[in-house]
C-alpha cells in the first residue's frame, strides 16, 4: 500500500489539489447561492418564491451525476466550451446549492415572527431586519446541517471523476487500472479524503461550540 | 482519560483492519478441474460493445463475436451438453472479478500486455487486434502523430492510452469509464479524437454515421483469452479447443458472421 502512494505521489497530488479546487470554489459559490434563495423563498415578493422553488426542486431532485453530464455534453453543444473540471464544480455548486438554500431557510423559519415584527417595529426595513436581526441568528442555528452539506460536497466532488476532471477519484482510477491493486489504491485515496473532510468536521463543531457560548 | 486512550485504540484497531484486509490473498484452486466437474464455464464478457458483446435491448441476451466463441470453446472443451454462464464485465471490473473467482475465464477484449501477464495468464491471441482513430467526417486529422497539442479521448484502463503517448506525446488524453460515455464526449467536442482498438471503433463507427476511422492501426496489439495466474492447465485446454476451432472452420464462420461487409474493415486479414 506504501508503494502505490509513493510510485503515484505526483498524480495523487495532483488529484488532490484538483479536489480541494473544486471543493473550495464550489463551497463558497453554492453557500452565496444556497443563502440567496433562501432569502427569496421566505422573502414577501411570491414570483421571488416561485423562481427559488423551482429552482431548488430542480437541482434538488435530480442526481449530481445527470446534472454534471448534461453541463459537461449538452452545453458545449449548444452555449460554451466546458472542460470536466468547470463543468463538474458548476454541476457540484448548483446542486449543493438547492440543499443548502433549504437548510438556511429552515433556520430562517425557526426564528419566531417575533423577532421579526419587533426589529421591524423598531423602525427597521425587511433587509435590515433580515441583515441584522434574523440570519445572524438563523446561520448559528444551521450550523450542524451546514457542516453536514459541506461534508457531503467534498465527497460528492469525486463526480469530477466521471468527466475527466482530473481530481483525487479521477486519478485513483487510472492508478487503480494501471496497477490493478484497485483494493490498495481505493484504501489511499479513503484516507486523502478523511485528511480533508474531518478537519472540517471538527471545525464545523467547534464553531457550533463556540457560537453556542 | 482512560475514554481517551479507549477511542485511541479502537482508532488504531479500525485502521489496522484495513491494512490487513488488502493483504488477503485466494487460495488457489485448479479451475480447469472445477469447469470440467461442474461442465460450465463462467466467462466474463462485455455488453457495451457492438460486434464483440451487445446487450440486445429487444431479447436481454448479450449477442456478438465473443459471446458466440465463447458458446463454441465451451462445447469444443466440455462436450455437447456443457453450459456457458456470461457474467458482464467491464475493463476495469474484469481482473477483479477473476481475482475473486467471480469468473472463470475474461474473454472481453482484453490485449495482452506485459503488465497484464504479471496478474493472469493469457492464451494464444484470438482477435488481431491494434488501436486506431475514430473522427468526424470533416477532421483534418489523418495520423495519430498529428495528435500532439490536441485533446483526445480514451476509456479508462485500455492500452490506447499509452499507444498515443507513444506517438504524440504532447497530447492531452481525457478517460471516460465506457465507450459511450468518450463517444457522447468526442460529439460534445470534448475532444478531436476518440481511440481505442479497430474492432471496437469499426461497431462505433457502424452505429453513429458521420465519423469515420483514420490512419490505420497504429499499434498492433492482439486480444488475448485470460484466466488467473497460474492456471496452466486451464491455459493448454483454452488454446487446445481454440486450434481446433480455427481447423474445423469454426472461427472463420464467426468472424465472416459478425465482421463482412463493415466498411473500413479487412476481413480477409482475420481469417485463418
Amino acid at each position: 500500500m506504501w508503494q502505490i502512494l509513493t510510485n503515484n505521489w505526483s498524480s495523487f497530488l495532483t488529484g488532490f489539489w484538483n479536489t480541494i479546487l473544486c471543493s473550495v470554489i464550489a463551497l463558497i459559490f453554492s453557500l452565496i447561492l444556497g443563502v440567496i434563495f433562501a432569502l427569496l423563498e421566505v422573502a414577501p415578493p411570491k414570483i421571488g418564491r416561485i423562481i427559488a422553488h423551482i429552482y431548488i426542486e430542480i437541482f434538488r431532485n435530480i442526481p449530481l451525476l445527470v446534472i454534471v453530464m448534461i453541463f459537461y455534453l449538452i452545453v458545449p453543444r449548444f452555449l460554451v466550451r466546458l472542460s470536466g473540471f468547470q463543468a463538474g464544480t458548476i454541476g457540484l455548486t448548483l446542486y449543493t446549492s438547492a440543499f443548502i438554500a433549504e437548510t438556511v431557510r429552515s433556520g430562517i423559519n425557526s426564528i419566531g415572527d417575533g423577532q421579526m415584527e419587533g426589529a421591524r417595529s423598531n423602525g427597521m426595513t425587511y433587509i435590515q431586519a433580515m441583515r441584522y436581526v434574523i440570519l445572524p441568528q438563523a446561520l448559528k442555528i444551521v450550523i450542524p446541517p451546514l457542516g453536514n452539506q459541506f461534508v457531503n460536497l467534498i465527497k460528492n466532488s469525486s463526480v469530477l471523476a466521471f468527466v475527466a476532471g482530473f481530481d483525487l477519484m479521477y486519478q485513483a482510477q487510472l492508478i487503480a487500472f494501471a496497477s490493478f491493486q484497485t483494493i490498495d489504491t481505493y484504501v489511499v485515496v479513503g484516507l486523502f479524503y478523511l485528511v480533508l473532510t474531518l478537519p472540517l468536521s471538527y471545525y464545523m463543531r467547534h464553531l457550533e461550540k463556540k457560537l453556542s457560548n | 482519560m482512560m475514554k481517551k486512550i479507549k477511542q485511541i485504540f479502537l482508532l488504531a484497531l479500525g485502521i489496522g483492519l484495513i491494512f490487513t484486509l488488502t493483504g488477503c490473498s485466494s487460495a488457489n484452486d485448479n479451475t480447469y478441474k472445477e469447469v470440467k466437474q461442474s461442465k460450465s464455464i463462467t466467462w466474463g464478457i462485455r455488453a457495451d460493445t457492438r460486434l464483440f458483446g451487445l446487450t440486445n435491448i429487444r431479447t436481454g441476451k448479450i449477442e456478438g463475436f465473443e459471446v458466440d466463441l465463447a458458446q463454441a470453446l465451451t462445447k469444443q472443451m466440455l462436450g455437447k451438453n456443457a453450459h456457458a454462464d456470461f457474467l458482464t464485465t467491464t475493463a476495469n471490473t474484469r481482473i477483479p472479478l477473476l481475482k475473486n473467482h467471480n469468473i472463470d475465464v475474461v474473454l472481453a477484449t482484453m490485449t495482452i500486455t506485459k503488465e497484464r501477464e504479471k496478474q493472469v495468464d493469457f492464451t494464444k491471441p484470438y482477435f488481431p487486434a491494434g488501436s486506431s482513430l475514430l473522427v468526424p467526417d470533416d477532421s483534418k486529422i489523418k495520423d495519430v502523430r498529428q495528435l500532439n497539442d490536441k485533446t483526445v479521448l480514451a476509456v479508462k484502463g485500455t492500452t490506447a492510452v499509452d499507444d498515443v503517448h507513444k506517438f504524440a506525446p504532447k497530447a492531452r488524453i481525457l478517460q471516460f469509464d465506457d465507450y459511450g460515455q468518450a463517444m457522447s464526449a468526442l460529439k460534445a467536442k470534448q475532444g478531436v479524437a476518440l481511440t481505442t482498438d479497430n474492432g471496437l471503433l469499426a461497431g462505433i463507427a457502424q452505429e453513429n454515421p458521420g465519423y469515420k476511422l483514420v490512419g490505420g492501426v497504429y499499434a498492433y496489439a492482439p486480444y488475448g483469452i485470460a484466466v488467473d495466474k497460474g492456471q496452466t492447465q486451464m491455459v493448454d485446454h483454452l488454446n487446445k479447443a481454440l486450434k481446433e476451432l480455427e481447423e474445423n472452420g469454426t472461427y472463420n464462420r464467426l468472424i465472416n458472421k459478425w465482421f463482412k461487409g463493415i466498411p473500413g474493415f479487412n476481413v480477409k486479414e482475420m481469417l485463418k
